[in-house]
């Protein structure tokens, strides 16, 4: 899987109230959960959002709640990939089982900025940065979860599994 | 090499006798729980396989907490989903409006959960039934679903930092006040993946109560788990609920932790947090100077009766300060009658508090407490993030009950020693 597109830069500690807040979730809508995703850390952020674009954070991306509504928000804003220094461990999972494809990269999260044309390479990390030239090499996912990615998430993989 | 007791746990449900942090793992689980907000979404996943059965009826929990009772009409239809699926599927533990509680008060309170358990909830506070010597840690809504069809879940074997506290436990000092030092000391990701293992004498003469509060607030620290080995305290809470067979594990001597931290409780005070991070810690006398509109006593962290005792102990005969709004949650029906037994109800409504029904709520802005613009609360709960309990140009300040309570008699926050 191959996106290119324009990254929005945010911060240390980027919690899932500030992806999607907690008033919105009495619906799992991915249209609706993004209308308001980021409004918190970006109140324009649903508005300027466009197909393909790319969330680039510092650490600990995803931190605070298990609501999957935060990955599900994001893919529904239509962000194509969310790069970080280091992710929150729910966000993570929540990531691979919904299908929203991230990657780690302390270097790249350190020297992309805001407004940054990517061209990021899922299956081997590969991070162009289109702007300065510059390579990232982020680590690519263990083999476990690579074959749940493969399946398409996490319910198809125990779909097959049951089978 | 040993293995830490969050180990074992995780050995024991992939039988194997010996595994090592940084190993994929599949595990077997004994209970898998959900809420309003995070089983809805769980339950349109769980349809998508087709099955008739969820893996074991007594073993899903499903609990809704968090808008209910029915914030609005969207609400009500998540809690809809999950009625009709408790329903169609047997589910045995569905607790609805007038037996239900804040889900993590309500487990342990219910015998749900217990010693050596493995336990996924599709909600991130589900690391506090660690404080039973149970591996619990949340998990999202298709983790949940995929539990609910095979009984099972992948886990990384944690790498875990051992916390030791010593010393004795100051009067008005307790739990919370140990879990939030820790986060304040190592950072809100400072244990991220990362197993948080409580030991020391100061823990071995902790209540339960205080337990479930530093267990609850493990995530904070962004660890997978919190945990204390099963103790006399423990079995004396266990006695009488937990009906299925438990086992009491004990992390090796010669286990291998990341890091070792050791705290003196003996001078430590109270401890605030400030917004917008769990991690922006002080002693309560240097807080001092911050004026307040809301206090929130409750939630997972401190809805318990201990909690409300202690609230009750200090706004006893006082009356809140008249600038201030004070909603106390009792965590459950049991904790809320219970505290209508021992006067508590009583003092808080006479001191001019509102006593709600048991509610996640104002916790995460849901309802019944929301900020205005401006606002700020000092709460009882386990997360001040931007606009966590309203506006985004709101703030939440984080405390024990003792705190709180003293806080709401004088419009601003004080410690406990100022009031009685």
């Amino acid at each position: 899987m191959r996106f290119t597109g324009k990254v929005y830069k945010f911060g240390n500690n980027i919690d899932t109230d500030a992806i999607i807040p907690a008033r919105y979730l009495n619906t799992f809508d991915p249209q609706e959960l993004a209308r308001h995703c980021m409004e918190d850390a970006d109140a324009d952020f649903p508005n300027k959002v466009k197909p393909g674009d790319i969330i680039v954070a510092e650490k600990n991306f995803g931190c605070g709640s298990s609501r999957e509504h935060a990955p599900i928000a994001i893919i529904g804003a239509g962000v194509s990939c969310v790069i970080a220094h280091s992710f929150a461990r729910i966000f993570y999972r929540n990531a691979i089982n919904t299908g929203l494809p991230i990657l780690e990269s302390p270097e790249a999260a350190e020297a992309i900025n805001e407004g940054d044309e990517l061209e990021v390479e899922l299956e081997t990390g590969r991070i162009h940065n289109l702007r300065t030239g510059e390579i990232y090499q982020a680590a690519p996912f263990p083999d476990f979860m690579q074959g749940i990615i493969a399946k398409g998430g996490l319910i198809n993989y125990v779909k097959d599994k049951e089978q | 090499m040993g293995m830490t007791i969050s180990q074992k746990i995780l050995a024991a449900h992939t039988n194997r006798d010996f595994i090592e942090a940084g190993e994929l793992i599949n595990c077997k689980l004994d209970v898998v729980l959900g809420n309003d907000v995070t089983a809805p979404v769980a339950i349109a996943e769980f349809h998508k396989l087709g099955l008739k059965k969820v893996f074991d009826q007594d073993s899903v929990v499903l609990v809704p907490d968090h808008f209910t009772p029915n914030k609005d009409i969207k609400s009500a239809e998540q809690c809809k989903i999950m009625r009709e699926f408790a329903k169609e599927y047997s589910i045995k533990n569905y607790f609805e409006i007038g037996q239900m509680g804040i889900e993590h008060c309500l487990l342990p309170e219910k015998g749900l959960v217990g010693p050596g358990d493995l336990i996924i909830g599709a909600d991130s506070h589900t690391c506090t039934y660690g404080a039973l010597g149970a591996f619990a840690t949340g998990v999202g809504s298709t983790d949940m679903a995929a539990a609910m069809a095979t009984g099972e879940a992948w886990f990384k074997v944690p790498e875990s930092i051992k916390f030791i506290y010593k010393g004795k436990t100051p009067r008005w000092v307790g739990g919370k006040d140990f879990i939030l030092h820790a986060i304040g000391d190592i950072g809100v990701d400072g244990a991220r993946y990362m197993s948080m293992e409580f030991t020391g004498e100061a823990i071995s003469s902790l209540s339960m109560d205080n337990r479930f509060s530093m267990a609850n607030m493990a995530i904070e620290a962004g660890a997978k788990n919190g945990i204390i080995a099963a103790d006399d305290i423990t079995m004396d809470y266990i006695k009488g609920r937990v009906k299925r067979p438990y086992k009491v594990y004990h992390s090796d001597p010669d286990a291998v932790y990341a890091r070792t931290i050791e705290y003196d409780v003996s001078s430590m005070e109270p401890v605030v947090a400030f917004p917008h991070l769990p991690e922006n810690t002080r002693p309560v006398s240097q807080a001092t100077d911050v004026f307040i509109d809301q206090v929130v006593i409750g939630s997972c962290t401190n809805g318990r009766i201990e909690d409300l005792e202690a609230a009750a102990s200090i706004l006893k005969g006082h009356k809140v300060h008249s600038e201030i709004r004070v909603i106390i949650l009792p965590g459950t029906q049991a904790i809320y009658l219970e505290a209508m037994r021992r006067g508590f109800v009583e003092i808080f409504i006479e001191a001019g508090a509102i006593v709600s029904t048991p509610t996640c709520g104002p916790c995460l802005g849901g309802h019944m407490g929301i900020l205005a613009k401006g606002e700020k609360a000092l709460a009882t709960t386990n997360r001040n993030f931007v606009g966590r309990m309203g506006h985004p140009e709101s703030e939440v300040y984080l405390c024990n009950p003792a705190v709180a309570a003293a806080s709401a008699i004088k419009g601003k926050i004080t410690p406990p020693w100022e009031v009685l």
